[in-house]
């Protein structure tokens, strides 16, 4: 299943959606993908938003981004979600100010829980943002983190 | 050839942990070698799945920001000691690697 | 505490004349009573963090990158590495007592009839030539290096024991010692600048470690992949105050490390862990 898929049964765009999607190489029949794959080559937030098939999304203080204030090496930023918001069914992690800001996107099925914990790379100070779909509605937190250059490593 | 994947998966209440660290350069086709000045050729993994005795619980896409030798944790509720879990992966390149373990 | 750092620059300076043989241990008990005192809410144990005892935010990211750290890869081409037979069939567990197990932390040791002191790496050597073998690198990570992840790893838990006994020990403790206190480079800083005056401080955006609990944690894997042995650091130090560093292995290189593994005595060994 993908995200715009996702929203595509949740009836949140409509079934003409999809058939773009076909026609784009979006979607194949056979083999789904989790996001769009346009939607990781986007180069900015709004771009990689729309390129997931997402409407605008809902603060919500039910997800709980774990992740540094001041990220240790910018190379490997540990980064846990956890929603608590009922039938959450996708997680999305973006990294704002990055070349691509779309990191990862996560579908969680037969059971999985809300939540996925991972490390993701950051090329600069930037919010981080968590993405969740539950229900047929998108919700999302920010969490601020500090990326410096340097380290002693003693 | 990929190397494993090594995969832990642990009972916690109802809950499965399951944990896994694939081994993979991420190379996001944006950085460039120190040496020769040229851009190393994107290389990381765009798609993982894992399944709990044969039942999808995770699908994941990932671009080139998640970090080399990419970690991975999520939670299922309702497996048991002894459930088998299997991850995949697939790169950029075609490249794959599935791995398996038990729930212990 | 401008006292207490004062009384360790004095030391520093003047026991080498004394040369004293309670000296060693006296040094050690000003540096834990110095940094102690300073930062009272520090836990003796968590010394062996490093910087990351003094800022929870960074043990955070360090306690969910050794949850499953990305470098289990190179610890298992160490442990094969570690495995290996040689030519003659013996193994790296024939030459170490205790089959290589609960070693480390008696090393660096000063070997009386050499007259040096001689490091777990030169172990490592001298027990490879005894086997036919060729000597490694010091500086060489992709053998010297995944090595002694490997075997530095069978000591974890062991607590730090280096003996200065003697009188050959004793000046080559105080060499590694006048090391650590002298200034050097461009930048004119010694290695007690940052570590000792300015330990559990930022220098711009970097939080400085203390010394003591320094040397129990080698190697390391810098943001995940890069391993750095304790001397590889030792390198990059000289190099960042824009010093010349002396070659890894040298008997400079190795005093500097006896005087500054003694430091540590008491604390537990823990190999291959994550520094940014």
């Amino acid at each position: 299943m993908n995200a715009l898929r996702r929203n595509v049964l949740k009836g949140a765009t409509g079934a003409g959606a999809v058939a773009v999607a076909v026609a784009a190489g979006l979607i194949t029949p056979t083999r789904v993908l989790a996001a769009p794959r346009a939607a990781f080559d986007a180069k900015n937030l709004a771009d990689a938003m729309k390129g997931m098939g997402l409407p605008a999304a809902t603060d919500s203080k039910d997800i709980v981004i774990k992740a540094p204030d001041i990220a240790e090496n910018g190379a490997v930023v540990p980064v846990e979600v956890t929603s608590s918001i009922a039938g959450t069914s996708a997680i999305a992690i973006l990294a704002e100010k990055n070349n691509t800001p779309l990191v990862a996107d996560f579908e969680l099925s037969g059971g999985a829980q809300g939540y996925v914990s991972t490390r993701i790379k950051m090329g600069a100070t930037a919010l981080v943002r968590a993405i969740v779909t539950a229900g047929g509605k998108t919700y999302q937190a920010t969490k601020e983190v500090k990326v410096t250059i340097g380290g002693c490593g003693g | 050839m990929a190397e494993p994947m090594k995969i832990r998966a642990t009972m916690a209440g109802d809950t499965a942990d399951i944990k896994v660290l694939m081994n993979h350069p991420m190379e996001t086709g944006q950085r460039k070698d120190a040496k020769t000045g040229q851009l190393v050729p994107a290389h990381y993994i765009t798609e993982v799945t894992a399944t709990v005795n044969g039942a999808a619980v995770l699908k994941a896409g990932m671009g080139g920001g998640v970090s080399k030798n990419p970690y991975l944790g999520f939670k299922v509720k309702g497996a048991k000691a002894g459930d088998k879990v299997a991850v995949s992966w697939v790169d950029n390149t075609g490249d794959k690697r599935t791995d398996e373990t038990t729930v212990g | 505490m401008k006292k207490a750092l004062l009384g360790l620059v004095t030391i520093g300076l003047i026991s080498g004349v004394s040369g004293a043989m309670a000296a060693p241990e006296q040094d050690r008990q000003e540096f834990v009573n110095y940094y102690t005192k300073k930062y009272p809410n520090v836990k003796l144990d968590d010394y062996v963090h490093g910087a990351l005892a003094f800022d929870a935010d960074s043990k955070a990211q360090y306690d969910a990158i050794m949850e499953f750290p990305p470098f289990e890869g190179d610890l298992e081409k160490g442990r094969k590495l570690l495995d290996t037979a040689f030519k003659n069939g013996k193994k790296y567990a024939d030459c170490f007592p205790n089959g290589g197990k609960n070693i480390a932390g008696n090393y660096p040791y000063f070997d009386d009839k050499a007259g040096k002191v001689v490091t777990l790496h030169d172990a490592i050597n001298a027990c490879r030539v005894a086997n036919g073998e060729e000597a490694y690198k010091v500086n060489d990570m992709k053998t010297m290096g995944l090595l002694t992840t490997a075997l530095r790893a069978q000591s974890d838990g062991m607590l730090m024991n280096v003996k200065v006994e003697g009188a050959g020990a004793t000046a080559a403790y105080e060499a590694g010692k006048k090391a650590f206190f002298s200034r050097k480079g461009q930048l004119n800083f010694a290695c007690a600048t940052c570590h000792v005056q300015n330990a559990g401080v930022r220098l711009r955006s970097e939080l400085l470690s203390p010394a003591v609990g320094h040397a129990v944690h080698w190697p390391v894997f810098r943001g995940g992949d890069n391993l750095v042995t304790l001397q590889q650091r030792y390198d990059g130090c000289y190099k960042q105050v824009r010093a010349v560093p002396p070659a890894q292995g040298s008997a400079d290189m190795n005093n500097l490390e006896y005087f500054h593994s003694y430091l540590s005595n008491g604390l537990p060994m823990k190999a291959n862990v994550f520094r940014k």
